[in-house]
């Protein structure tokens, strides 16, 4: 039985994102952990008022009128344990994901060992690597430390040597950064995160210890050629993102201590779930996590208590958005159009919508580029995030999506889709899932707020996440096959609790629904033909169990990897069959 | 709801903090009246370094290399001169390759800045100086017009307004720009082609203000040495009708561009500042407001991005779009009397 310090206790969450702060009540109700409210409200990270505990405090005085509770004094301090008079709360957790992303210098020594493991460590939080120095940079040491001048970094992360390994080589880098460090001004030095071989920890804290405003170390991240562990430097570098925020604007610091100086970044915090949901999963099946907002795309993967994060700062559909077309062509996003759209329009659109990242699509038209544009920096995040992988995840080399169950989708995505149908075309495109899975919307972003609330209470993520309090898709069952358009592939019967049933044959590039309505379950029996499959485990006729949901059960037989038709206007004809069927 | 003011004015007070970009000597004095062309600070930046490790060279160990260093940070060295000599019956001289002042000396090591660059930072905009910050700049006050914008390439100049346009939308293309033009800041409306800014930059002229930018042009536009702004963002939009009046009423007069990228987290944005003679104070204008029946507001986004109007209503609850999503919107009056739903986050206080 989990150990739980917080059992029979109220936790209050917030997560302050790009656009908008989230206050969430998590109370015990009949035993369980349970979601009970949500308050929100605009978000007040930028100019002119750069103070967070605005939208903090208007996020909570919104939870407070829809639950009747009082959680703020006046004094507008957290009341905290919860009173005899019912007001306050016994925990509290927050999360944030604002604010721009952070410039991080990576060192290490070999590209291939410490500092590829330093760049996935960078992507665990919101930074974006400006600059690499390692043993095989042949720029002399004075063009080093000029490159880092240059880079402003707002983090420097230091890594490199095996425990009790190499010293000097790290050692003579390290200098450089010191020297780097010492002529920028003060107020400007960055943060260092020394995550390297452990035997130089006090050389580096005589080095470094006076040139930067916080010096933070954490076990090696490589302590062995063949090991990584990136966990705990990742912890220490969702600090290390807290305290720069801290610096760049007001009311973090509030947030924090509200926390008990546990304020995290959401990506880590979402990162952390995941992970402790593919362990308690444990049946060896990975588990997915994904969201596009403003700040990020983010892809959180579990295999078996094994986390893979990637937090994409370039994909993210705010300032850093036309940085996309470094990653890929404007002709990828036309690809995901199913309105005749002019290239020069989408460019602009993207470019437009980076100056002012707030704004919603009105037309139909501006709504289509959007869903092609988070399609398409969904679909190159997912490619990056899927090469960095552990052994665990059995990546194929056909370009393929690993099998994934359940997939979770964070709040960024369901907000920009105006129906779950939406939601779900846009999904299948970008993650494009293999086998037979189910996709779960996380339509008021808890996932950040129960990885943090997991660190002091293993009870309640699990009730939570057990209570509904998601909103289930349905079963997807994607088909393979080398069949041409039109060819049947599959035929599918459901047979439902009450002894009635639904079937339907499927061809080749189209996609049916058999309705089966949320929490509901059902025999589904599976027939392919042509040479088609569903899953390695599964035959050519096959029966399973399957859960409903929004949608239902979502035959996608359009293959994998997905291929599109050439031809714009058949390509937007088969865009609109597909979308007027998971429409309904 | 809090929303975005973007400031487009015919009188306000303006105050502008202008910064060196390194510590160095501010050379304007409190209340002194400024040109935009006076230089208010002066510094010296290298932007490269160079290392000479002494331990490496003679092959000892750092503290008997620190003893036999010569120089002393902030010691200015020459290319050949001296900076560390061994000891011994035939001693070994280390001289510097490079030109150079000392900024670190320690661990048998000795760093220079090279390449030392003199930075001299204009006022930018005629005004009063109302604050000295010392060693960094100073902060400048004007009154005038005030326009922002949504693009700016970092460039900062003044010149003669020079109206190009006939309307809002014209295109500006390299034969209509001429020798007279030279010194001139120019009124287009968008641009045909790059080589429109390199003609504008051979001839040169002070500063551009476009209507808006074609996302093709802006790596172009970014290297430009003067200032560009957009003044409604990227792409084809015609320029918005109040910051279009303001300023071709104000072509012939001396104008500043401040052309500052848009940061949202910094509050800075492009800007084009025209000082008036004015006697009495005119008060500096609110930087946050919240949406309210009667504002004159922006649109930031399509179907009428750059379109100005009047907030005639905030509807309650949420409303759905043309595009399905559903969102809090305001009824605006658009200048043509056609009223529109606009969601309030796609909106900017005109003001």
């Amino acid at each position: 039985m989990p150990v739980s310090l917080l059992e029979d206790s109220s936790l209050l969450g917030v997560n302050v994102g790009a656009s908008t702060t989230h206050a969430v009540l998590f109370d015990v109700v009949d035993g369980q952990y349970r979601f009970i409210a949500l308050g929100q409200a605009p978000s007040t990270v930028h100019a002119p008022i750069n103070d967070i505990s605005l939208g903090v405090h208007q996020a909570i005085s919104e939870l407070q009128k829809v639950t009747g509770n009082i959680f703020i004094d006046d004094s507008k301090q957290l009341i905290k344990p919860a009173q005899l008079d019912g007001s306050g709360i016994d925990a509290f957790v927050a999360t944030m994901s604002a604010g721009p992303t952070l410039r991080a210098v990576v060192v290490g020594l070999l590209p291939d060992v410490s500092i590829e493991s330093a760049h996935r460590l960078a992507h665990t939080a919101y930074l974006q690597v400006v600059e690499t120095i390692g043993l095989n940079d042949h720029r002399r040491p004075y063009e080093q430390i000029d490159a880092i001048l240059s880079a402003q970094p707002d983090v420097i992360i230091l890594t490199g040597g095996t425990d009790g390994g190499a010293s000097r080589s790290i050692l003579k880098i390290i200098e450089s950064v010191g020297l780097a460090c010492f002529l920028m001004p003060k107020i400007k030095r960055p943060t260092i995160l020394f995550a390297g071989n452990q035997s130089l920890i006090e050389s580096v804290k005589e080095s470094l210890q006076n040139l930067s405003p916080s010096l933070r170390f954490s076990p090696n991240i490589r302590p062995s050629l063949a090991t990584e562990d990136l966990a705990p430097a990742a912890r220490e570098l969702g600090r290390i993102f807290s305290d720069v925020r801290k610096r760049q604007m007001s009311g973090v610091d509030q947030l924090d201590a509200w926390t008990g100086e546990r304020l995290l970044p959401s990506a880590y915090s979402k990162g952390r779930i995941i992970r402790f949901l593919s362990q308690i999963n444990g049946s060896g099946t990975g588990i997915l996590a994904v969201d596009l907002d403003q700040t990020a795309a983010i892809i959180a993967a579990g295999f078996n208590g094994k986390l893979s994060l990637s937090v994409y700062p370039q994909f993210g559909l705010g300032e850093n958005l036309p940085g996309l077309l470094n990653y890929t062509k404007i002709e990828n996003i036309m690809h995901w159009l199913h309105l005749d759209v002019a290239p020069t329009v989408v460019r602009d659109y993207l470019y437009q919508r980076s100056l002012y990242p707030d704004t919603i699509p009105v037309t139909k038209e501006d709504h289509a580029i959007v869903q092609a544009i988070s399609r398409e920096a969904l679909s190159v995040a997912l490619k990056q995030a899927i090469s960095k992988f552990p052994p665990e995840a059995n990546v194929t080399n056909n370009g393929m999506t690993p099998f994934f169950e359940p997939i979770l989708v964070g709040g960024g995505i369901c907000s920009e889709s105006p129906t779950p149908g939406q939601t779900l075309l846009l999904l299948l495109d970008a993650l494009q899932p293999v086998g037979i899975t189910s996709i779960i919307l996380d339509q008021n972003n808890l996932l950040p707020l129960l990885g943090a609330a997991a660190e002091s209470n293993n009870l309640l993520p699990v009730h939570v996440l057990e209570s509904g309090a998601f909103m289930s898709l349905g079963t997807i069952i994607s088909v393979i096959s080398s069949a041409s358009y039109g060819t049947r592939v599959l035929r599918a019967n459901l047979t439902y609790e009450d002894g009635s049933n639904s079937e339907v044959e499927v061809k080749f590039g189209e996609i049916e629904i058999l309705p089966l309505g949320i929490g509901q379950t059902a025999r589904l029996s599976l027939q392919t033909f042509s040479r088609s499959t569903i899953g390695k485990d599964l035959g050519r006729n096959s029966t399973l169990q399957v859960v409903g949901g929004v949608i239902g059960v979502v035959i996608d037989a359009r293959g994998r990897p997905l291929s599109l038709p050439e031809d714009p206007a058949h390509r937007r004809e088969m865009f609109n069959s597909w979308l007027s069927k998971v429409e309904g | 709801m809090y929303a975005p003011v973007n400031h487009i004015l015919p009188l306000t007070t303006v105050e502008r903090e202008r910064l060196l970009p390194v510590s160095g000597t501010v050379t304007v004095k409190l209340d002194q009246r400024v040109n935009p062309t006076d230089v208010i600070g002066e510094a010296n930046w290298s932007r490269e370094h160079y290392l000479i490790d002494i331990t490496r060279i003679l092959r000892i160990t750092p503290s008997a290399a620190d003893r036999l260093i010569t120089v002393s940070v902030d010691d200015r060295i020459s290319e050949g001169e001296q900076v560390a000599v061994s000891k011994g019956i035939i001693p070994r001289t280390i001289r510097s390759e490079r030109e150079g002042r000392v900024v670190a000396v320690g661990d048998g090591q000795i760093l220079m800045e090279t390449g030392d660059t003199s930075v001299k930072l204009k006022a930018g905009m005629p005004g009063i100086v109302i604050q000295v910050i010392p060693n960094k700049g100073a902060i400048i006050r004007t009154v005038g017009a005030l326009i922002q914008g949504s693009w700016g390439n970092g460039r900062i100049d003044t010149g003669m307004l020079h109206n190009m346009t006939e309307k809002s939308s014209d295109v500006l293309d390299a034969s209509r720009l001429d020798r007279s033009l030279r010194g001139s800041i120019i009124l287009a409306g968008l641009l045909k082609d790059a080589d429109t800014l390199h003609t504008a930059e051979d001839l040169p002229v002070r500063g551009l203000i476009l209507s808006s930018i074609s996302p093709n042009l802006l790596p172009v536009a970014q290297k430009m040495r003067f200032p560009i702004v957009a003044i409604d963002g990227i792409g084809q939009l015609p320029m918005n009708t109040v910051a279009y009046k303001l300023l071709t009423s104000n072509a012939k007069r001396e104008t500043t561009i401040n052309a500052e990228a848009y940061d949202r987290y910094t509050g800075t944005r492009p800007e084009v500042i025209i000082p008036l003679p004015v006697s009495e104070e005119t008060p500096s204008p609110n930087e946050l407001g919240t949406l309210q029946p009667g504002q004159t507001v922006r649109m930031r986004a399509a179907p009428h991005a750059g379109a100005i109007g009047t907030l005639a209503s905030l509807r309650s609850g949420l409303t759905t779009l043309p595009s399905g999503l559903r969102a809090s919107v305001a009824e605006v009056n658009l200048e043509n009397g056609e009223q529109i739903i606009v969601p309030l986050v796609n909106l900017e206080i005109v003001g």
